[in-house]
């Protein structure tokens, strides 16, 4: 019984974690290129100068004698979001959506002052929503609006869309929309639903809430067979730019599509999970392979891209690699 | 040569070596590969430390005498730049003599012996009751004493019941105020001593033994005193402490009668104490490793020639690789989630002292109570450092707490908790907090009951007698444990668990 299920799950190519451990993220993901991905701000930094769309950064606030000047960072800003660097589940994070006069407006309606915020970015650097509690920095960015289309599959907070890139080619993608189960969060084995998507277009394949496949979205109602993210091959090749910017080999890209700018990188992960595999109802191996298949990996991005959309074949035609045997 | 073939290569050669070398010692050397049962072996050592007075020193150590439930296999005295000679027939006493020494001064005596009597052995202590000497009380104490063995007499009917009658008075709960002030005035006098006196004074034929009690791993023992009586026809032996009868279990006597364990000169603040280690080797092994202990540079080397405290502490570490082989084998086999990597093999190590469903039953209060606590905590908004300690004198707090309520309720392995390393148990509740409040009470189960899963199997082999003696006898297996976690590191297959996770995608 164990060896059918694990032979079956071999020709279909599911990676596991010992060997995505092993064969991928201890040989392609070197150690001191971590800390890129896993300081928010130095993420940032390497993304503005790679060109690559992330979420404007206005300003950073490390000690409390700054706040003195947060009037003069505020005032020509009409929404933003303030955040702590180094916070966790969402904690601490505070929106203002609109302005009224000095005051600031939150998406709730509730109408706050300069000295609230203050007050609010005080204790984030005192350490109060940073994991183990140590002082942290708050950082004021561009507040992210989503599609309303897209809205329409999460039920409080955005969805977001992984892509995972391996060698600069993004060869895997999900969406994962938050539910009422997931309590908000884009997190899979809370209860988020996570859809599939089709590599080569952007389109759902299926969608998967805790080992079920669903049809429509559990809260909202609304059928994921009809969802399709918009400008879809300027996401790839932010994703596949993400590889030059980190030099990491398997990463994890999180994106946001906004309403005005389009997708826009949120947070890379050098330890990407298995679960989109489970949102597909593909295994990563053939794609990993795919990749690791070519001669020369020293490509553009839009070659690299150019060449997945090009060995998966068209999105109609039924037969793709996936589908193949393993030594196909 | 890839690192994929190193490893294979390394972990064939440990593999190789430690198989060999263990083959070599059972086949070569009789190793007993399985822990022999029949015969116990105990190794004890007397270790005497003493500060030498810058002048000649003599130091007397009265010697075990042969006798009927134990056989003394061998015997080794360490007396470097000390002349030693042994004397006595009946009584036999080491002497080691030096003309001049100065400072700390330590001595060894070591000794094997095994269960069981010994070939030919001639045992049957001195049936001859010793005379009795009146003690040197002085005027007024002689009143309180004589009052003491009065009333005594009056609650016996005979020698025997008047001993116990006697020690009853001595000590325990109904100690009689008489006795207190014998303690006061005869100031550092042992309840034996004092026993032995007062039995003097009632005119009954006693003496003193002197021993130790064989439990595996006790060090620094104090010489354990009892005394016995002679009622015209044989000896009665008590614990004057509880007033007892007979010989406790597994007490090995190293003197009876006699003037003092232990007389040196030229020397102050002597003091001798003594370890036990019991052993599952047959004193044929044992034999078979003295005698070739000189030839073979492998039996040389080995654990067997360290002080008895340090075989104690390396009989546990040598254990310690096994429980990190299951965890491993759990993580990456099976996919168990754990919390913190190798805190189950701590918990392991200390269900091995508590015994396991007292250590289950008090791990679980003290980490929910702990949770509790910690909880409120968290709506404090402390800094990490503050908190942490905060936790961790919560967790002392309440292992006090456990402590003193359970043994006023008679509950006394609870007394066992201190064994759990305080600093892991408080982290362990931190991180079972954090990952309480982000990932959900959920998670706290998986990763706590995997936790406690792995611990519980870890402690089962821990304990396993063949693999204790194993680890023991052969500490080259660490090189076999060391080349299969190797190759575990290389395994890239599915863990159990996954073929769970993703089942779902074959099912269709």
């Amino acid at each position: 019984m164990i060896w059918k299920t694990a032979s079956a799950l071999r020709k279909k190519g599911i990676l596991g974690m010992n060997a995505r451990n092993v064969a991928y993220i201890a040989r392609y993901n070197e150690r001191r290129y971590f800390p890129l991905v896993d300081d928010k701000l130095k993420t940032k930094e390497a993304a503005r100068r790679h060109n690559i769309v992330v979420p404007e950064l206005y300003g950073v606030i490390r000690y409390t004698g700054e706040l003195r000047d947060l009037g003069q960072l505020l005032n020509p800003l009409s929404g933003f979001a303030v955040k702590p660097l180094r916070g966790s589940g969402g904690k601490g994070i505070v929106v203002i959506s609109g302005r009224e006069g000095d005051d600031f407006v939150k998406p709730s309606g509730k109408v706050v002052t300069l000295q609230d915020i203050r007050h609010d970015i005080a204790n984030i650097l005192s350490g109060v929503y940073s994991l183990g509690g140590r002082p942290d920095t708050a950082i004021i960015e561009y507040l992210v609006r989503g599609l309303p289309r897209l809205l329409h599959f999460s039920y409080e907070g955005l969805p977001d869309i992984r892509v995972i890139v391996y060698r600069g080619f993004p060869i895997m993608a999900m969406m994962r929309c938050p539910t009422h189960l997931s309590d908000g969060k884009a997190n899979l084995h809370q209860g988020a639903v996570g859809v599939g998507l089709d590599i080569r277009n952007g389109r759902a394949l299926q969608a998967v809430q805790r080992d079920y496949l669903v049809e429509h979205h559990p809260d909202t109602g609304v059928s994921f067979s009809d969802l399709a993210i918009p400008d879809w091959n300027d996401l790839l090749l932010l994703a596949a730019k993400c590889y030059d910017m980190t030099n990491l080999g398997y990463i994890g890209c999180d994106f946001v599509i906004d309403e005005s700018r389009g997708p826009m990188i949120l947070e890379l992960n050098a330890r990407p999970g298995l679960a989109v595999q489970i949102a597909n109802g593909i295994g990563l191996r053939h794609r990993l392979e795919l990749v690791d298949r070519l001669e020369h990996h020293d490509m553009h991005p839009e070659e690299r891209v150019q060449y997945i959309l090009e060995s998966l074949g068209h999105p109609d035609d039924q037969t793709t690699p996936d589908s193949a045997p393993e030594n196909g | 040569m890839s690192p994929k073939g190193q490893v294979y290569l390394f972990a064939i050669l440990f593999t190789l070596i430690g198989l060999g070398l263990t083959v070599y010692k059972v086949a070569v050397l009789h190793f007993p590969l399985l822990p022999d049962e029949e015969r116990k072996v105990w190794s004890i050592e007397a270790q005497i430390a003493f500060d030498a007075q810058d002048g000649p020193v003599t130091v007397n150590l009265a010697l075990p005498q042969p006798q009927t439930e134990y056989s003394i296999l061998d015997e080794y005295f360490a007396s470097a730049g000390y002349g030693f000679v042994v004397e006595g027939e009946l009584q036999r006493r080491a002497v080691w003599t030096r003309r001049n020494a100065i400072g700390a001064q330590t001595l060894y005596y070591r000794l094997k012996i095994a269960e069981g009597p010994a070939t030919g052995a001639q045992s049957a202590p001195p049936s001859l009751a010793p005379k009795v000497g009146s003690p040197n009380w002085g005027p007024g104490v002689r009143e309180v004493a004589s009052g003491l063995v009065r009333t005594a007499r009056e609650l016996s009917s005979d020698d025997v019941s008047f001993t116990r009658q006697l020690l009853k008075l001595m000590n325990g709960p109904s100690i009689s105020q008489d006795a207190e002030l014998l303690y006061q005035i005869s100031s550092g006098a042992s309840p034996a001593q004092l026993a032995l006196d007062l039995l003097a004074e009632a005119d009954i034929p006693a003496r003193m033994i002197r021993g130790i009690y064989l439990e595996n791993r006790l060090y620094n023992q104090r010489p354990v005193e009892l005394i016995e009586i002679h009622d015209g026809e044989q000896w009665h032996p008590f614990d004057p402490k509880t007033a007892t009868p007979g010989i406790p279990e597994n007490f090995f006597m190293w003197q009876r009668g006699g003037q003092s364990l232990l007389d040196v000169v030229g020397g102050e603040n002597s003091k001798i104490r003594f370890s036990v280690l019991g052993n599952d080797i047959s004193a044929k092994a044992v034999a078979l490793q003295e005698a070739r202990s000189d030839a073979v540079a492998l039996v040389d080397f080995n654990i067997y020639s360290l002080p008895i405290d340090n075989q104690n502490i390396f009989k546990s570490l040598l254990l310690v690789p096994i429980g990190a082989l299951v965890v491993v084998i759990f993580r990456i086999l099976v996919g168990l989630r754990t919390s913190g990597t190798f805190m189950p093999v701590l918990i392991a190590l200390a269900f091995i002292q508590t015994t396991l469903v007292t250590g289950v039953a008090i791990l679980l209060t003290l980490v929910a109570a702990g949770l509790w606590i910690r909880s409120y905590l968290s709506r404090l908004d402390l800094l990490m450092v503050a908190r942490l300690a905060a936790v961790l004198i919560t967790v002392v707090i309440l292992m006090a707490g456990f402590s003193i309520f359970s043994y006023k309720l008679g509950i006394d392995q609870v007394l066992s908790i201190t064994f759990f390393p305080m600093i892991i148990i408080a982290w362990t509740i931190e991180r079972m907090s954090i990952i309480w409040e982000e990932d959900g009470p959920r998670e706290v189960m998986i990763q706590g009951g995997g936790s406690l899963i792995v611990a519980i199997i870890a402690y089962g082999l821990m304990t396993n007698d063949l693999i204790e003696h194993l680890t023991y006898n052969f500490p080259e297996i660490l090189l076999v444990e060391l080349g299969l976690i190797l190759v575990l590191g290389q395994y890239t297959g599915y863990r159990l668990s996954e073929l769970k996770r993703f089942r779902f995608l074959v099912d269709k």
